[in-house]
């Protein structure tokens, strides 16, 4: 049985359409990344899976219960962090944690193992209000928060937004130890290098998932060739990029652009020479395989 | 562009900042080339933010020396306000005024005349292809146009500096390049930019990029300096290698 699956999920705000029937499952013990911007309907979809909304149309379930009729039990089952901090800031960590384990009928104590790899980074500051925490600290006992009742699915709505490189990666490496403790973990987040670390990923885009698989088979899908193109003048090179014939797209990649070309249809040796007449020097071209992003703004375009 | 002959456009010397005990900001020293696209990084908490209010006249320096735009941030900090734009992710347009009445009313804040403003805004909306969204309120608007407009309007005034403070956060891929397209512009004709960022492959677009640990500089160079400084392949890498010693 999946842990999660969704048929046909509908849902409007007015005349914008949030989510563009959906449908997709998660396996128990899965880690399911959704991938795309803000307002690609990630945070939607999390609300209607967690029972804070209802659709408009289609089903879900989460363990096999209703996400609609069987609210009240999915409630006990599922941990669930916002996108936005919602603990309570004048409250104190420990106070925090106490406070989230007696809604749920049970005791800090009760379940420290699951939650102490992460609590020990924050017990130091346990007396000191949430709302005083930085931002890694308050996404850790966020964490806690949401694992205090040993839910068996937990649904974390960018818990990695606006947070540091060194924290991101602290963060997933926490993610990975939860998971072989066999819960079910569905993400959000607009990093395009965190799918990577995902076992399977929805790219979302406009309400509409625009590709589900592994990450390799995203990758693996990719339809065009794709270059690596260098220069020692990045703003000229993308422009000049843009002009040259038979060329589908051109997006900086660092200090690179990535360069496509339809199917069929390839850079040859007339790109370097008609980069040379056009002054640049440093020219280093080179075949590059694609990355998660490569393949979503391939989609995104379409 | 960075050009090491050029004018200094910033300069810090020996910049302290305390709260309390705290120290936010440790001698800090760093200066800024005109036109350059100089990019400050650093884990949260390292002490940015704090940096940046600084460098806006918008708080005062326990101690040092800091120079933006030609102007003193102790005695003209009116003068640098004038001269420099601002733009952050997290606020930066009226959700409840339209496009139109949000360029108004920046240009009018930095004193543009009423005919300027009426030929910048259909100039600008021109250019970021918005124009039938002139009337359009700001909250009904998708992120990626709103992203670009803040940018327009942060630059409105033509400023000397304009300072973005993760100015990219949560857009799609392809806008998130496109604002990149109107950060080398802006340059190209002489704005210097000053810019915060969590993603790394935004790090390889500076000319320079500092690091800052702990309330320090860690380290200041060009990408390709640090990269091979650190004997890393990327710019992640080298963040990860300065900031991952000490966490919070």
């Amino acid at each position: 049985m999946s842990a999660i699956l969704v048929e046909h999920i509908a849902k409007h705000f007015g005349t914008v359409k949030a989510l563009d029937d959906i449908s997709f499952s998660v396996d128990k013990g899965e880690l399911f990344g959704f991938i795309g911007p803000d307002g690609a309907g990630k945070t939607t979809l999390f609300r209607i899976l967690t029972t804070l909304i209802i659709p408009d149309q289609g089903k879900a379930t989460v363990n096999g219960l209703d996400v609609v009729k069987d609210y009240r039990k999915i409630r006990q089952d599922i941990g669930y962090m916002p996108g936005r901090f919602s603990l309570y800031s004048d409250l104190s960590v420990e106070e925090n944690l106490n406070f989230y384990a007696t809604v749920f009928g049970t005791t800090v104590a009760g379940n420290y193992d699951l939650i102490r790899d992460i609590y020990v980074q924050i017990e130091p500051f346990k007396k000191r209000k949430a709302g005083k925490l930085s931002g890694g600290m308050k996404q850790k006992l966020a964490l806690c928060c949401a694992l205090i009742h040993k839910p068996s699915v937990l649904v974390l709505d960018e818990p990695t937004t606006g947070v540091d490189a060194v924290s991101r990666l602290e963060f997933w490496e926490m993610l990975k130890r939860l998971k072989e403790s066999g819960i079910t973990i569905v993400v959000a987040t607009p990093y395009m290098d965190e799918a990577g670390l995902c076992d399977r990923i929805a790219l979302i885009q406009d309400g509409n998932i625009m590709a589900i698989s592994t990450p390799s088979e995203v990758i693996k899908k990719y339809p065009n060739s794709l270059y690596s193109v260098k220069s020692d003048d990045i703003f000229s090179l993308l422009n000049d990029l843009r002009k040259f014939p038979d060329v589908h797209t051109v997006f900086a990649f660092g200090q690179a652009a990535h360069v496509s070309f339809k199917p069929g249809q390839s850079a040859g040796s007339s790109l370097q020479d008609y980069l040379q007449a056009k002054g640049h020097s440093g020219i280093i071209i080179s075949p590059v395989q694609a990355n998660i992003e490569d393949c979503f703004m391939e989609l995104m375009i379409k | 562009m960075y050009r090491a002959e050029a004018e200094n456009i910033i300069v810090v010397k020996d910049l302290v900042k305390k709260f309390g005990s705290f120290i936010a900001n440790d001698h800090l020293s760093f200066e800024v080339k005109k036109g350059e696209i100089f990019g400050f990084l650093g884990a949260n908490g390292a002490g940015k933010t704090t940096a940046i209010k600084i460098l806006c006249g918008l708080s005062y320096p326990t101690s040092g020396s800091l120079n933006v735009g030609g102007f003193d941030i102790y005695r003209e900090r009116e003068k640098i306000k004038k001269n420099i734009g601002y733009m952050s992710q997290k606020f930066s347009l009226y959700d409840d005024l339209t496009v139109f009445e949000n360029i108004r009313f920046y240009a009018g804040i930095y004193g543009l005349r009423r005919k300027v403003i009426e030929e910048r805004a259909s100039g600008l909306m021109e250019k970021l292809d918005m124009k039938e969204a002139r009337d359009m309120l700001i909250r009904d608007i998708p992120l990626g146009w709103k992203q670009k407009l803040a940018f327009s309007v942060a630059i409105i005034h033509n400023p000397k500096i304009v300072f973005l403070d993760e100015p990219t956060g949560g857009v799609d891929p392809v806008t998130r390049r496109q604002f990149w397209d109107m950060i080398f512009e802006a340059s190209r004709e002489g704005i210097t930019v000053f810019v915060t960022t969590h993603y790394m492959d935004e790090a390889e677009y500076c000319d320079r990029v500092s690091i800052m640990v702990d309330g320090k500089i860690a380290a200041l160079d060009t990408p390709e300096k640090l990269k091979s400084i650190y004997g890393a392949s990327s710019m992640n890498e080298v963040f990860l290698k300065l900031a991952r010693i000490k966490v919070e």
